[in-house]
């Protein structure tokens, strides 16, 4: 997370790609998300957790700029999504909770489309949707139109869809809910994948604790606004649970810090 | 952006309306060339097609009348479709700026009524020429292009009305029966309730030595000043003026003596294009206005709209 002084040995990979200070969202006098400070370092696959309602997803929005914090800095691959959501968009892909598509249309078109709202030529988009779908395990199921799609492929066809952009950083909104254990263990293995292989920052909000558990380097628990704990698993482990434990839960942390707020 | 052009419903009203104006331009048409039988062949007849009556109604009335249904089919789904099938927030978060999804919605919208109306136009006039046997003349072809313009700003402003809708109602059916709504109280009531307000405020009397002249007037113009307040009034004004070269006016009543009687009777010619212009330029600056009041509501709102709301 720091920087050494020498010129030539600045670990890039350490570098901060979310940096929020001070994050605040109000509607009204209701508080959603109260001065939140994170750092997301580059190439973590980063468990954002917390009950319904905790505030997740509208700090996704605000990192996305397509919610304007009341107050607080944010920064994302280095932009202001809020004055500048243009450049984070570019290269920021965003899965919501329960992704639509345009059901009258088959996969490919539906990639195409948002393709060519990225303003990729046909020419490179064509052949990233071919990669993209067999990443996604989808090539098959390529001519059928979107609205004939599984719970399960419509979501791969989510990541699918994010991955032509060639995205630096992913936000996932409950990229498992609703899916049934088979369809669970593959976008689990996807998103696993996705870092390991292309080096993509992920940040996925979710309650499902022992997915998250499978998959996270680190996590961070928010609650009702606050994000009351952040680190490595192991971590928040051997302060919350005792030295000794070894056989821990996420469950059993997480129930910890929720019955503490 | 847009796939109007696929869309059944979309074929289903456009195929309708040219139907429709195909229908009205051969039974006029067939009724001008009864009458102008052995005739010699009035000037600017070409524009009867548009606006004689025929049997039931001339076409330039049917617009005026269904034209908004276009508008409102086109529009009234347009952003709470994406927000049901929640591809909005996924386009949102595409490198796109906000208000382009909005400034296509419209743009795409204005282009498909375009296309529509020049090309039932095209078709009457097509047919007219097959029919009455007479060629258009340039300042017929004029009359022509302004109608058609104003008619295009007419339905993009029920367009705009009908989309404003779709970014306030978060149902497709609620957007679309109030965009239904505005059209049903614009298009009867408005003009009735003209009538009856007029009657209320300025009751015009009927004794014995006649109608109170002064008394009538003022009911008439409180009557014209409401029922200006309809998009289709200003729209039916404005388009039958300027297609129907004898109308000098869009007042209903003019008070006028014997002499400006007889002046004007001698004096029964075609206005030239610019004077059949200058006489509705109000209306069509109005009905500009409204259209770009209308779509700049409906940008401010999208824009200013909370994107947890889906």
């Amino acid at each position: 997370m720091l920087y050494s002084s020498g010129w030539g040995d600045v670990n890039v990979e350490n570098q901060a790609i979310i940096e929020a200070e001070g994050l605040t969202k109000k509607y009204g006098h209701q508080i959603v998300v109260n001065h939140l400070n994170l750092q997301i370092r580059e190439g973590e696959v980063f468990g954002f957790l917390g009950p319904n309602g905790a505030g997740k997803t509208t700090t996704l929005l605000m990192f996305l700029g397509l919610t304007e914090p009341t107050s607080g800095k944010v920064s994302v691959i280095g932009f202001d999504p809020t004055r500048d959501p243009f450049h984070v968009k570019e290269k920021v892909g965003y899965l919501p909770e329960n992704v639509g598509f345009y059901d009258d249309m088959d996969a490919r078109q539906n990639l195409q489309y948002i393709a060519r709202l990225n303003r990729i030529p046909d020419k490179i988009s064509a052949g990233r949707i071919d990669e993209s779908l067999k990443v996604v395990d989808l090539l098959e199921e390529v001519g059928k139109k979107v609205g004939t799609y599984s719970k399960g492929m419509r979501q791969r066809l989510g990541i699918a869809e994010v991955l032509i952009k060639e995205p630096k950083l992913i936000f996932l909104d409950e990229p498992t809910i609703g899916l049934d254990p088979d369809g669970t263990n593959r976008m689990l293995d996807l998103i696993h994948s996705l870092s390991r292989e292309k080096n993509i920052t992920l940040f996925l909000s979710s309650h499902l604790l022992d997915q998250v558990q499978r998959i996270c380097d680190r996590v961070g628990i928010m609650i009702k606004g606050d994000l009351v704990a952040m680190g490595p698993i192991e971590e928040l482990a051997k302060k919350k649970l005792g030295v000794d434990k070894e056989h821990y839960t996420l469950e059993e942390i997480y129930m910890k810090y929720f019955k503490e707020a | 952006m847009e796939d109007h052009f696929s869309s059944i419903r979309f074929l289903l009203i456009s195929a309708l309306i040219v139907m429709v104006g195909v229908i009205i331009a051969s039974m006029v048409g067939m009724g001008i060339q009864e009458e102008s039988k052995g005739m010699a062949k009035p000037t600017l007849i070409f524009l009867w097609l548009f606006t004689s009556t025929g049997k039931l109604f001339s076409f330039v009335q049917f617009i005026g009348f269904f034209g908004p249904l276009i508008g409102i089919f086109l529009g009234f789904d347009s952003i709470n479709r994406e927000r049901v099938s929640r591809t909005l927030s996924k386009l949102l978060s595409q490198p796109i700026y906000r208000d382009s999804v909005i400034n296509a919605k419209f743009l795409s919208g204005v282009a498909m009524i375009a296309i529509v109306l020049v090309a039932i136009v095209l078709i009457i006039s097509g047919l007219g020429i097959r029919l009455i046997g007479v060629v258009p003349g340039g300042e017929e072809v004029w009359r022509l292009v302004i109608y058609l313009i104003a008619s295009i700003l007419y339905v993009s402003f029920w367009l705009g009305i009908s989309i404003l809708f779709s970014v306030m109602f978060r149902s497709t059916a609620t957007s679309a029966l109030a965009s239904l709504a505005i059209w049903i109280f614009f298009s009867f009531f408005v003009s009735l309730g003209a009538g009856a307000l007029a009657n209320a405020i300025a009751p015009v009397s009927q004794s014995a030595s006649g109608i109170d002249v002064d008394a009538a007037i003022k009911n008439a113009q409180i009557q014209r000043t409401i029922s200006l307040f309809s998009p289709m009034t200003l729209y039916s004004d404005a388009t039958t003026t300027i297609l129907d070269p004898m109308r000098k006016t869009t007042q209903a009543l003019i008070l006028m003596g014997p002499l400006e009687r007889l002046s004007l009777s001698r004096f029964q010619n075609p206005l030239p294009l610019l004077q059949s212009l200058f006489i509705v330029i109000p209306h069509l600056i109005s009905i500009v206005a409204i259209t770009i009041l209308c779509f700049g509501v409906c940008y401010l709102v999208f824009m200013r709209q909370e994107i947890r709301t889906v």
